[in-house]
Order: C-alpha cells, then structure tokens, then sequence
C-alpha cells in the first residue's frame, strides 16, 4: 500500500470510479492529452480512451453545462474547472439547472455530475488561481459541496461524491495537492458525504475547519496539547448539506469554538456553522465563538498571500482568547 | 445607448480590407419557403405535403397550441395562471419542427414552444399545470427525456449538446432538438453549445424561434449579423433560413437536418423567420416598444391561416371540418382547463422530497419545522 499525494488520490479515485461504471465520464480543458494541469487526470484518457476522458474546448460554462445534459441521460459527468477563479460561469449552470432539475421535474430528469477544481491559496499563483468561493456553492439549495483535507479522504470523498445521485462539487486545496503523502489503499471504499470527520479528539476546545486549513488548524491543535490542552479538530468535509449533529456533540463536550477557514469572513460557511451552534448549543457554549478566516479583501497577489491566510499564530490568539473567557 | 445597428454600411469600405489578400473562406445562407402567405405554393411542395392525412395533423395541432394558448392567457387574466408566455403567431415553428421529430428523440424547449410540446406527448393538463406553478407539470407522462421549459433564456443549449453526445457515445441514432429564441443567440451559452457541437459533430439540432423581439428589443438591435442563421457557419456546420410561418418549410428543413444529424452528418442550424403577434408574456405590454400597426401587418402571415387556405383551395378542407375541429380543440382544452383547475396543489413536503434523491438530515429538520407550521 504506497503512500500518495492528495492529487495521486483524485487521480486513483477517478481511475477507480471509471472502472467500475461505464457511465463515469471526465472532460475539462487539458484533461487528456495533457493529463490535467495538475496531473489529476494524468493517464486516464491512455487507459480509458478518448470517449470517457474528453478534452473539452475552452468554455467553462458549457463545460457544466453539457455535464447537465450527459448526466440526465444516464451519464456520470466528473467536469474539471481548471482553476476554481474559472468557475464562476458554471454557477449559472449549477443553480438554475443542475441543482434544481430533480425538484423541478418531480425526479423524471436527475443531475449526478461532480464539477471538480483546484482550491484555495497559498501556492504563489498568479491572480484568479487562490480563491476559496465555496460559500456561494453552499448556498444554492439542491447541491453538495465537498471539500477533502487528505490523500485518503480525497480518494473516499470523491468515490462518494461520483457514486452519488446528486450534483456535488468537489473542491481540492491546491496548496495540500502534494503537501502531504498518506498510505491509501485503493479498495473503492467510499468515506460518507454529509459527515464531519473528527481528526483529533479533545475535550477542551473545538477547532473546526476544512480543506488545507486543517493543516494550521492541527498544528495549532499541536501547540495546545504541549500547554496542557486538549483541542477537538473538526473537518467538516460537507459543507453543504452541514452535519449540524457532530459539531454540536463536539461543543457540548468541549463547550468553547473557533473556526477557521481560508474565505472571507462575511458571509462564509462559518457564519453558518455559528449560526447552528448559537440556535441550538448556545447552553454549551462557555465562551463566544471565534472566526479566524481570510479577510473581506481581494485574494491579494502572492507577496501578500501569507498576510491573508488563517496562520497558526491567529489560530492560536483565537482559541487562547476563547480559552480565557470566563 | 443610441448607436442603431440598422444605420450601419453593409460592407466596409474596400479601403478597410486586408490588400491583396487571398479569401479563405466564403459561405452562403440560404432561405426556403414553400407556401406564401396566401397558402399559395411558390414551389413544388416536399413529398409529405402530398398526403392531406399529413397536413391536417399539423393544422390540428397548430389549432390545438392556439385553442391552448388562448385558454391559458384567458386563465391568467383572470388570476387563474401565473405569468404565461403566448405563442400566438410562431405554432408554426414548434409543430414544424416537433412534427420532423422520431418519438426517440430529445426535445430541449424554450418558454414558446407549447406547439412542439403538445405533439410531443406532453398533456393539455401537464402544461397548464407548469404555468400554473406546479412542477407536477414538467413530470411528464410521455416523452420523459425531454427536457422541461428553459426560462433562463439559451442556457439549455450547452443541455443539448451534452444530450447529442450522450447520444452519439452510445451509438444511438437519435437526436437532440433545442429550439431558442432570436435573444438567445447574443448568449455565451448559445455560442459555447454551437461550438461545442461543431467540434464533436454532434447528432444535434438547433432552431432560432426568430419571433423579430427579445420583449422590447428588436432583431435589427440583437445583432449585427445579416442572419442568425450564419453564427452556426462560425461554429463550423451550415444553417439555413427558413419562414417560420410556413410550417411545411419548417418541417422540410427540420426533416433534413434530423436526417443529417441521425446519418451521422453532425449539427445544423434552422433560423426560423416568424413572429410574436402577442406581448412577450401575460406581464408585457407591447405598446411600450413596438406599434400596433407592426402587429397587425403581421396578423397577414398568420400561419394557421396560410395552411388552412392551402387545405381549402385544395379541396382538402371544409367548413364542416373547420367547424368540427374549433369544437374538438376548445373541448380538449376546456377539459384539461378544469382537470387543472380541480388539481389541488402539492402537498408542501414536496419541496424537500425531491431536492435531493434521498433527504439529507440537516433537509429533513427544515421539512419538519415546514410540517409543523402547516398543522399549527
């Protein structure tokens, strides 16, 4: 069982998926021939032909959109978004048709496509390469939003998110793309959507986060256990729909929370999250809940990168200050 | 902005083009038309307008939108339908086209295509319950893998050429048809699609419902083009015009294209030249943007008329036949009207039964709280 990279895992999860239903298609921009720009799809139109691998022309919108098309006749569309400061076309094609065609059709018409991209900052891109806009995903009502945090839950989430009957978009943090190797055993076990994943126990604080941020988030979980604390780090995985019942578990048990994400702050999933804590875990809180997050600024250029996103350091001010309240 | 596109020189200037320079490409748009607005034939017609058995079906089911479409701005006028888009005028388009169609095939409408709908299987019943607001409507009983009415204008085209190539991965010798409108065409979606299907050579059909308004702008502002029909020449297969008002042209061009597309020939285009005799939906008042002068000009190329007086001159068509089929049509529509009318709506858990396949918890806590509300 080799350890792989989170792109290695996309790409595993893929080869998979396709091999065992004829129905799973990928198609994108440079998704053949080329492999992907980030190798995701490295191999994959060698091994399965040119007809289920398909290098698209250059339109990100009909890249969704014909996904809606191929999915309501029977097929599993996995459309790649080159980079995720492309994908704002397909929301006009998510939200008006690929969330909606099941309700609207009374089940008749049914969209299971993934729409997958490359996520996030932190790896010196140019402009447009770096934003997290998971948020205006989470919002539209029909859609699943996924986003993975390791090489093994990449490989699970993305099996489930391509065996699932819905709409998904599937983020993954380009930062984590080959950060990290993990053994992943290729055996199609898919890991659950709508489930938090609770990445380390801990029953004095509740430090919640997704995607690449769960690297700081663990660090600083890290840092705390040498002070004597016991941190519960909580990926939430699924953004949409949320797993409310995990992180109110957590809370009543460690009654104090900070969350953390790469987004903007207003208006982000975070917002959402403590919302449902407020509504119904407000008798377990013993401190105010912290946001640590990117700022309401334009993803600044690379020089800048690194004074927008959540560090370590603003992790741990955060849970020190919830720590303190009394 | 005041810049008329009308006003502009049809060709630039000799001075403006490249010098000697050879011409790399050159394309033709042709039009076709087979009866003039009088019914009268200005060609030899196509060999299914021979049979009287073929024409009178495409003049019941244009009768049958119109009856329809009347039915349904009647019900909205009086608070008994939502906003509903007419068709008045353009029934040549959808029942030409919808009439070249095999069962097999897949249908991709826009919001003025009742007519193609209708022939298609679709019931009196369903559509009234669409725009009535009910999705109930789009569940339809018979040709289930047509898509439903698209209201974001050109944004299903990208759906047809993902249905096209469905299609043509599996080798079915099937096609998709998606019908839009003359606005449609200045959308990226629509550019995108026609590329798309022009690069794969997909088994697709796209036809222009060129109703001359995009609500209040006109053809002459939506384009520059001499013809819409030539944006499929930029994508790379032929389009042709045809006059939407003579449902045997739309049919002939429809068939040929189908037959192009299902012999493997790849995509084509068919603008179809009619117009919107009614305002663009039950909530549009026309007289703010064009002249009742320009409407009723146009009442002259009525189609259902050209067609009947074909029939009529022809000794194909009686008074009686006329008089039977107005009765047949308005009992149709007249029953399907009070099926809809006594169609209690949905419950209100049907919103989150089918948002997902199966209810997501975090769903189901919200359907309760629903439920909770409708009992109190």
């Amino acid at each position: 069982m080799p350890e792989i990279t989170l792109v290695e895992a996309v790409n595993l999860a893929l080869a998979r998926a396709m091999a065992e239903d004829p129905e799973v298609l990928v198609l994108g921009e440079d998704v053949g021939t080329e492999g992907g720009v980030f190798r995701a799809t490295e191999g994959l139109q060698k091994r399965f032909g040119d007809e289920r691998v398909i290098d698209t022309p250059l339109a990100e919108g009909a890249i969704a959109g014909i996904s809606v098309g191929l999915a309501a006749q029977g097929f599993r569309p996995v459309a790649e978004i080159q980079f995720t400061g492309f994908i704002y076309p397909v929301i006009d094609q998510l939200a008006n048709h690929a969330a909606r065609l099941r309700t609207r059709t009374r089940g008749r018409l049914s969209c299971p496509l993934v729409v997958r991209s490359p996520y996030g900052g932190g790896i010196r891109a140019i402009e447009h390469h770096s934003e997290s806009p998971e948020a205006m995903f989470a919002h539209i009502p029909g859609l699943r939003v996924v986003i993975p945090s390791s090489p093994a839950r990449a490989y699970g989430l993305l099996l489930a998110a391509i065996r699932d009957p819905d709409p998904v978009v599937f983020f993954e943090p380009t930062r984590l793309y080959r950060a990290v190797r993990e053994r992943v055993e290729d055996d199609g076990e898919a890991l659950p959507l709508d489930r938090c994943f609770i990445l380390r126990e801990g029953s004095d604080i509740t430090l919640i986060s997704w995607g690449a941020m769960t690297r700081e988030t663990l660090a600083a979980a890290d840092r705390l256990a040498q002070e004597g604390i016991a941190a519960e780090v909580v990926d939430v995985a699924t953004l949409k729909p949320l797993d409310s019942d995990t992180l109110l578990e957590s809370v009543a048990k460690t009654g104090r929370v900070v969350i953390v994400h790469e987004a903007p702050l207003s208006v982000g999933v975070g917002a959402e999250i403590a919302a449902r804590l407020a509504e119904r875990g407000l008798v377990s809180l013993l401190a105010p809940i912290a946001r640590v997050t990117g700022w309401d600024t334009v993803m600044p250029y690379p020089r800048l990168e690194r004074h927008y996103l959540p560090s370590e350091t603003r992790i741990l001010d955060a849970a020190r200050r919830v720590l303190a309240y009394q | 902005m005041s810049v008329d596109t009308t006003e502009a020189p049809l060709a630039p200037p000799e001075a403006w083009r490249a010098p000697l320079s050879p011409t790399v490409a050159r394309f033709e748009i042709r039009y076709s038309r087979f009866l003039d607005p009088k019914g009268k034939p200005v060609r030899p017609l196509p060999d299914f307008a021979h049979d009287r058995a073929e024409l009178v079906a495409l003049y019941r089911a244009m009768v049958l939108a119109r009856t329809f479409d009347t039915k349904a701005v009647a019900l909205q006028r009086t608070g008994r339908l939502g906003t509903y888009a007419s068709a008045l005028g353009q029934e040549a388009v959808a029942v030409g086209v919808a009439s070249a169609m095999r069962p097999e095939d897949v249908l991709l409408p826009s919001f003025r295509e009742h007519g193609a709908q209708l022939w298609r299987g679709v019931s009196l019943v369903e559509l009234f319950l669409f725009w009535g607001g009910d999705e109930r409507g789009n569940d339809f009983a018979k040709a289930r893998e047509d898509f439903p009415v698209c209201v974001p204008v050109g944004t299903h085209a990208p759906h047809a050429v993902g249905v096209a190539l469905a299609l043509k991965l599996r080798r079915e010798p099937r096609v998709a048809v998606c019908i839009f409108g003359d606005g449609a065409t200045s959308k990226g979606d629509v550019a995108e699609a026609l590329n798309m299907a022009g690069v794969w050579h997909l088994p697709a059909v796209f036809v222009v419902n060129n109703n001359q308004w995009a609500i209040s702008l006109p053809r002459s502002r939506q384009s520059a083009a001499e013809t819409l029909a030539q944006k499929a020449i930029a994508a790379g297969f032929d389009g042709e015009q045809v006059d939407g008002n003579d449902v045997i042209a739309v049919r002939e061009a429809a068939a040929r294209a189908l037959a192009k597309a299902r012999a493997g020939g790849g995509p084509h285009l068919i603008e179809a030249l009619t117009y919107r005799l009614s305002d663009h939906t039950t909530a549009d008042d026309a007289g703010r943007y064009r002249s009742s002068a320009e409407v009723s000009a146009h009442w002259s190329e009525d189609p259902i008329a050209r067609l009947r007086h074909y029939l009529v001159d022809n000794g194909m068509w009686s008074k009686a036949d006329e008089e039977r089929l107005l009765a047949d049509s308005a009992d149709s529509v007249e029953a399907a009207a009070r099926h809809y009318l006594a169609t209690p709506p949905p419950p209100p858990e049907a919103m989150f039964d089918f948002t997902y396949a199966a209810l997501p918890k975090d769903l189901a806590e919200q359907r309760r709280a629903a439920l909770d509300i409708v009992e109190q």
